[in-house]
């Protein structure tokens, strides 16, 4: 090769590393599966912000999509409230509930969040902390859905869209319980 | 409204950004210097219409104006006035603001000294430094809006990271954005020059000052960083080998080399495509480490912010860089050497070995800041790469290092004769390997650190020699000591701003070798009243109080610290915030010129009966930051206006 061809290797030098960060976006560096999923998912009795029992034994037959969420987590609490209301009226009759499960926050503040979405869904409050513990929350929004025999059978960390919730639903609801 | 009003502003800028570039641009290839000016007039609009923005964005800070989506996850109603203020740049968005800013100063001062001195160079500068902010202007635009609404408005905002909330990081992230844009100054006088073919030695001398001041504020930064890292994370270091870490240390390293290396080009006319080559690579590290940050590409526990800003990032540092490398092979031949090495004993030479161990310890923490995503690209696994390696590769590096900067500036260009070297360098060795000897009679059993603080004198002595050798050149002229010395530093501020930087490299080499091989600690459980020992320190438990703060909950310990006579009482602390899964730790301390007692405080009972703690005492640690009061004082000898030409 001449050096008249040769100095361009020079910008060519920089086209590998270029390559190698843009594969960086390919991976997600938070996607750490959960060792939870495939046991069972541990039992709660908390309170609703309303002050009524609520137990996740009690939706046992049923497939549970269980929301951990924050009023002060924006943006992907705020975009999701929606996204979990509307597929909750959706799936509510076909043996589907969602429950959410609100952390670290303050009562006015998520009965604000609830009251400012409409949410219908039963929303508990882990005044303890010790229901994130058990799930293992890192941080929210971190949804868990739970198939009618009461096992974890996927996590989903970020905001839940139409998508995942369908898809998730669907396949919990085709097996049949036994 | 003001929201609205912040979001036009930027657009505005934007469009008056990307004028100005093509109007330089333009009026510099068809001669016409009304575009030329026009496109001035646009930039100083744009530092209006960004000062405006980061001055809106204030303003919502400080009246807590939730709305705005970027107020509401930084702050809360809790968060202290100061807090609100710093909180501005706490994120991405902000920061991305801040930055704009920057650099549109840098731009307003760049035209206001240099419109008349660049000549051909000016437009294209002009063009440069528009683009860069154009850039940054539509990361504002588009990917990162700050002032981007939120609905339905919440009663309160999420609160600022926690750890954020410290004095260190006002003048932390100043300090190192004043750095990574400072680097753009240099970086389009070098792009000015093989645009226009003019790649001689008029940038070079043009970006002195400017590239000092660029590293200058890198180096503080990385200081500053340190020192949040020593008194806010809580487990005792400054130094982690962070990918952020290194993101903000890599361009310092180039930037290192290529301030020694324009030296050989203003002497022998040597290097010229080296320093072209090293100026892109410093700007294109500034772009990488802001990709790293912002892309979330690599996990780090710095990683503050992340989201499809990347794709941004990696988009224009590729345009950056094939654009500034394809402009680099087109004038290849004006940049074929001139000069040659007359000899492998000679200023130049070392100055081109300090050049070649700077890069490759960049190189190294590139390489070891990318091998995770490597190692997942061509195997499938995730790896870490932690401070073993950086330790390992870097450490001897950095010894070379320390003795060529005693070797580079007493050791004669072109050739050094025998003479010379016995002249300059016969005490310093002498009194280097007395050191050694010294420091192993003492009993210092690290073979590393009596090393590190032979060279450390070693350096020290050259700088004596030469110090003492023309302050008596300048007695015998008839002048008293005390203005000779004073004429000296001010008539040659270069060399002797360059030796004093040089002073204050040593004493942080002092520290850093210090709280590496003496350092020690242990953790221990202790009951109320009693004490633990450590270093001839007792550290007594004295009990728990909690107090409930403006956005947070404390429980402090108070430890009575004392070696014969009481010292002081030291609570160092675990600070519950709501929006936080785990505590903060709230570090306290008792800092000393020899040690530093450090107290962090680990799990406790409820009632205060008994308490966990961790107890170190750090050694000489201190003079990591003495050593950076020094270093400034150097930086600012050598940006003096030079008093050697007549003005």
């Amino acid at each position: 090769m001449t050096p008249g061809l040769l100095r361009w290797l020079i910008p060519l030098s920089a086209v590998p590393v270029l390559a190698l960060l843009a594969y960086g976006f390919r991976v997600n560096p938070r996607d750490i599966p959960s060792p939870l999923v495939g046991r069972p998912a541990s039992a709660f009795a908390l309170q609703t912000l309303e002050g009524a029992p609520l137990a996740l034994e009690a939706q046992r037959g049923k497939v549970v999509v269980l929301n951990f969420w924050a009023s002060w987590c924006y943006p992907a609490c705020y975009e999701e409230a929606p996204v979990l209301e509307r597929n909750w009226r959706a799936y509510r009759d076909r043996g589907v509930v969602v429950i959410g499960v609100d952390i670290q926050d303050k009562l006015e503040a998520a009965q604000k969040f609830t009251r400012d979405f409409g949410l219908s869904f039963p929303n508990a409050r882990d005044t303890t902390g010790k229901v994130s513990v058990d799930y293992g929350v890192y941080g929210v929004p971190e949804t868990f859905f739970i198939d009618r025999r009461g096992r974890i059978r996927a996590k989903h960390v970020g905001a839940v869209t139409d998508e995942a919730f369908r898809l998730n639903v669907e396949k919990l609801l085709s097996e049949t319980t036994g | 409204m003001i929201p609205e009003l912040g979001s036009a502003a930027a657009i505005v800028a934007l469009a008056l950004a990307l004028w100005g570039a093509v109007a330089a641009a333009t009026g510099a290839r068809t001669g016409r210097p009304a575009l030329v000016l026009s496109a001035q007039h646009a930039a100083l609009g744009v530092f209006v219409l960004v000062t405006a923005c980061f001055a809106l964005l204030t303003y919502a800070f400080l009246t807590f104006d939730f709305s705005v989506r970027y107020v509401a996850i930084n702050t809360n109603l809790g968060t202290p006035f100061y807090y609100r203020i710093t909180g501005v740049w706490g994120a991405l968005e902000g920061s991305i603001i801040l930055w704009t800013w920057m650099l549109a100063l840098y731009t307003l001062i760049v035209i206001l000294r240099h419109r008349e001195s660049a000549h051909e160079l000016y437009p294209w500068v002009l063009t440069v430094m528009l683009s860069v902010m154009a850039f940054f202007l539509l990361v504002i635009t588009v990917a990162a809006p700050p002032f981007a609404r939120l609905t339905p408005v919440p009663a309160d905002g999420r609160g600022l990271n926690p750890l954020l909330e410290d004095t260190g990081m006002i003048t932390h992230p100043v300090a190192l954005y004043l750095g990574f844009t400072g680097v753009t100054v240099p970086f389009a006088f070098a792009l000015a020059a093989l645009i226009t073919g003019r790649v001689g030695d008029a940038w070079i001398t043009l970006t002195r000052r400017w590239s000092i001041i660029a590293w200058y504020f890198l180096s503080l930064g990385l200081l500053i960083g340190g020192w949040w890292s020593y008194h806010v994370l809580g487990w005792g270091g400054y130094w982690a080998w962070d990918p952020v870490e290194n993101a903000a240390f890599m361009p310092w390293l180039t930037a290192t080399a290529f301030l020694h290396s324009v030296m050989v080009q203003e002497r022998r006319r040597m290097l010229k495509l080296w320093n072209l080559w090293l100026v892109i690579l410093t700007f294109g590290l500034t772009l990488f480490g802001t990709f790293l940050t912002r892309s979330g590409v690599i996990a780090s526990v710095h990683a503050f912010t992340q989201g499809s800003i990347g794709v941004f990032f990696l988009s224009f540092l590729a345009l950056v860089l094939l654009t500034a490398l394809a402009l680099l092979a087109w004038r290849w031949d004006a940049l074929s050497a001139q000069g040659e090495l007359d000899s492998v004993v000679s200023r130049e030479s070392a100055f081109l070995l300090n050049n070649v161990l700077l890069i490759a310890a960049a190189f190294t923490v590139f390489f070891g800041t990318v091998f995770p995503l490597l190692s997942e690209a061509v195997r499938g696994v995730k790896v870490s790469v932690g401070a073993p390696f950086f330790n390992q590769v870097n450490v001897p590096l950095f010894l070379a290092l320390i003795f060529l900067m005693g070797v580079g500036p007493l050791i004669a260009w072109r050739r050094a004769s025998p003479d010379n070297l016995r002249r300059s360098f016969l005490w310093p060795v002498a009194v280097g390997v007395a050191a050694a000897a010294l420091f192993s009679a003492l009993g210092i059993r690290s073979t590393l650190a009596v090393l590190a603080l032979a060279l450390t004198v070693f350096v020290a002595a050259t700088i004596a020699v030469d110090f003492s050798r023309a302050t008596r050149a300048r007695l015998r002229m008839g002048e008293r000591l005390l203005p000779a010395m004073g004429g000296l530093l001010r008539r040659h501020n270069r060399r002797y701003g360059g030796f004093v930087v040089h002073l204050g490299i040593l004493i942080v080499t002092l520290g850093v070798t210090g709280s590496q091989a003496w350092s020690v600690q242990t953790e221990t459980t202790l009951r109320r009243g009693e004490a633990a020992e450590l270093a001839g320190y007792r550290v007594r438990f004295d009990g728990l109080t909690a107090t409930e703060e403006s956005n947070h909950f404390k429980v402090a310990g108070a430890f009575t610290v004392s070696n014969g006579r009481v010292l002081s009482v030291l609570r160092p602390a675990k600070k519950f915030y709501p929006q936080e899964q785990s505590p903060i730790a709230g570090v306290d301390y008792r800092l000393g010129f020899g040690e530093d007692v450090y107290l962090v405080l680990g799990d406790f009972a409820r009632d205060g009966s008994e308490a966990t703690v961790k107890l170190q005492v750090n050694r000489l640690v201190s003079w990591i930051w003495i050593g950076g009061a020094v270093l400034t004082l150097g930086a600012l000898l050598a940006i003096l206006p030079d008093r050697r030409k007549p003005a």
